[in-house]
């Protein structure tokens, strides 16, 4: 049994003015699937995650992304956002003067309308706030507070993950979630995304480093080298890379096509 | 005239003359206490020795009268019929409780207007009927805190005023309701003119909140020119609003002139959402010591609008702070003018004064210009300015835009934000909440407000 992909990236290739930095991607996660993208600095991991989440300043110069059967290239970001796709940003956007839980309340709302579902009114949505901030053990002052203003380095990657569990998205793509957090953060946030799995979703896992793929453990993980998949597996190519680094992969196994 | 401007080139040039003919008629029709008519006639003397102003004064450098000085100023001298109190209802703040004097055109509407009963000795109503009943009191009130030496639209208001709020709070007394003073123009005649007095006076530590609308039920080139002074006794606790969305053709010219005592509280808040061409000139003496000055305001236009605020923070005793917040919104071709002036005199030590004003440009054609100015006399005070000018920021668009919010919800959220900032410091509660609410109305009316500049 092989059910449709949820999401199908061909010959993907792609970059900023004339530099080229994706060079030919190609990734098919099915439902259920965790993978993990992993690469050192300056790979393009960070541009796959952008292109895939709807950011502009990238010329796509080959390839397509299918997205549950759709062009996934063709829609602007809250279109993504709404069909189901959730980038936790690498670097979450302070926005001062946009109360947390209205932004958020709004974010579902679009969402909720798009799949066909009542809107929830504000004692509602509390609720469910309230439910899914146990899961990630988030103090309630959080939402009262603007966009991620005055939060910490830990608590802006929990407050990602927290909007991802109240979106509940399909795709969920983790930009570097694991950077800058220390080991409790990291259980945290960890144990939230395992959580929140389910087999009809899919996760795209974006790391430098292998630490984070001991608590949330991947299904496949992939070496991104210079705007390529150089090499694919299961877990145990991550620890593999962690105890080598990046460079045996180059300089010994021979490069796929 | 023409002889004074060209011999003294930082008065301003256009004519006077239809104001001093239109004097002599007027006059005739006015009656009042005997002071009145001295009062008016120095009031029109120091207008032509001012002249209208014009861009060659610093003053007025980024704000041109062109187009208002060749309006042919017609005092509206009869009171037209009162519209119906439905018509009233769609304007903001028309479900706030509290006392509502409504001014239709300049002339009092006691039909239309609310006077429920008040705490003991607190007066609310029309300046003219203060007048009458108590003409000494107002002698040596009106125009005590008015600054007209360099101010030739407050001055040809002490010569023209018809009426206006007449607000007095004695000492130790709280009045819990805002207080409103509506003036809604129904005239679209061009070059119709109104001009608007109000008198507060707050005796030691009275607390009051007064609520200052300007608002048109048809659309002409109108021509509001309009006085509010405030006296305000020690400890006296204050807070002004002032919120001016007068037609899209109309002019209009505000004074807000204010003499401040020991530890006085005072906050006052301008927004500006209409006129083609507005102008707030600020004045706040700060004559005592421990006084909390708050002058806040946001202006949101669009097409050809100008919206302007020129400020004189006088501190003329130590130990006072003040500050200045000034946010624009400016979509469209329109302008924002900020001109924030701060004078310390000597002896203001410790000081505490600091004036902001930020703008945000939503098109290309939209333009803002800042002036701070610092005068300060004394050796150890605290005084920063800052401006800024910019857009709204991708990033966060694009945050937004990522968890399923349209763009141009983002851009509106992002918008209301930024005035949020100011609206934020307005301390009642009702009333906050209902600017709050009309900004982001106003935000989804406004087509070019969307529209980012490429």
């Amino acid at each position: 049994m092989n059910p449709d992909p949820i999401l199908a990236i061909q010959n993907l290739q792609a970059g900023v003015e004339d530099k080229k930095i994706l060079k030919g991607i190609n990734l098919v996660l099915r439902p259920g699937e965790v993978h993990a993208i992993m690469g050192p600095n300056g790979s393009g991991k960070s541009t796959l995650a952008a292109l895939l989440a709807g950011r502009e300043g990238y010329d796509v110069t080959a390839g397509e992304v299918m997205y549950l059967g759709q062009d996934l290239l063709a829609m602007d970001p809250e279109q993504r956002a709404r069909a189901g796709v959730f980038l936790a940003f690498q670097y979450p956007v302070e926005i001062p003067g946009v109360n947390g839980t209205y932004f958020l309340r709004a974010a579902l709302n679009e969402c909720r309308k798009h799949r066909g579902q009542p809107e929830l009114d504000a004692m509602e949505f509390l609720t469910l706030v309230k439910e899914k901030m146990k899961l990630l053990e988030l103090k309630d002052d959080l939402l009262k507070r603007p966009v991620n203003v005055g939060f910490s380095g830990g608590e802006k990657k929990r407050n990602e993950i927290f909007q991802m569990a109240v979106l509940e998205p399909t795709l969920a793509i983790l930009d570097e979630t694991d950077s800058g957090l220390d080991i409790d953060a990291l259980k945290t946030v960890a144990g939230g995304v395992n959580k929140l799995k389910r087999p009809d979703h899919a996760t795209l896992l974006i790391t430098h480093y292998q630490r984070l793929l001991n608590y949330v453990v991947p299904d496949f993980v992939h070496v991104l080298w210079d705007g390529r998949i150089v090499k694919s597996g299961g877990k145990e190519l991550a620890l593999r890379l962690e105890e080598k680094g990046y460079d045996w992969l180059v300089h010994h196994e021979p490069v796929g096509a | 005239m023409n002889a004074i401007a060209s011999a003294r080139p930082t008065r301003g040039t256009t004519s006077t003359d239809p104001h001093l003919q239109a004097f002599a008629r007027f006059e005739q029709a006015q009656s009042g206490p005997a002071w009145l008519f001295p009062f008016r006639k120095a009031g029109l003397a120091r207008f032509a020795e001012l002249g209208w102003p014009t861009t060659k004064l610093e003053d007025w450098r980024f704000t041109s009268l062109a187009g208002l000085a060749k309006l042919p100023f017609q005092p509206i001298l009869e009171a037209p019929a009162a519209p119906e109190r439905s018509r009233l209802d769609p304007f903001p703040f028309s479900q706030l409780a509290g006392p509502r004097l409504v001014f239709v055109d300049g002339h009092f509407s006691p039909t239309l207007s609310v006077l429920p009963a008040l705490p003991d000795g607190v007066q609310v109503g029309s300046l003219s009927a203060a007048l009458a009943e108590a003409p000494a009191f107002l002698q040596k009130q009106l125009g005590r805190c008015l600054h007209t030496e360099d101010n030739a639209f407050a001055a040809l208001n002490n010569a023209f005023f018809l009426d206006g709020g007449f607000i007095h709070v004695p000492a130790g007394q709280t009045v819990p309701e805002p207080i409103q003073l509506l003036y809604v123009c129904t005239s679209r005649e061009p070059g119709a003119v109104i001009h608007p007095r109000n008198l507060i006076v707050v005796e030691r530590a009275g607390r009051v909140t007064i609520l200052e609308s300007y608002v048109s039920l048809a659309s002409g080139a109108t021509f509001t020119n309009a006085v509010t002074e405030f006296a305000l006794g020690d400890q006296a606790v204050v807070e002004h609003c002032k919120f001016q969305d007068e037609s899209p053709e109309a002019y209009h010219i505000a004074a807000l002139h204010s003499q401040l005592g020991r530890a006085v509280n005072f906050s006052s808040h301008s927004i500006v959402t209409g006129a083609r061409l507005s102008r707030n000139n600020i004045r706040t003496t700060l004559d005592g010591e421990g006084i909390e000055c708050v002058l806040n305001g946001v202006y949101l236009t669009d097409r050809d609008q100008l919206a302007d605020h020129h400020m004189i923070v006088d501190h003329a005793k130590p130990n006072c702070a003040s500050h200045e917040y000034f946010n624009g919104i400016l979509a469209g071709k329109s302008k924002g003018v900020f001109h924030g002036r701060i004078l310390v005199r000597p002896g203001a030590q410790k000081t505490d004064a600091k004036q902001t004003n930020k703008n945000l440009l939503l098109s290309d054609d939209a333009s803002a210009d800042a002036k701070p100015q610092l005068e300060i006399y004394a050796d150890d005070v605290k005084c920063t300015h800052g401006a800024t000018i910019g857009q709204l920021n991708e990033e966060s668009i694009y945050y937004l835009r990522s968890r399923g919010i349209g763009l141009d919800t983002a851009r509106r959220m992002l918008i209301h934000a930024f005035a949020g900032e100011i609206i934020d410091r307005v301390k009642h509660e009702a009333l906050r909440e209902e600017l709050d609410r009309l900004l982001w109305d106003r935000l989804e009316q406004t087509k070019g407000l969307a529209q980012q500049a490429s």
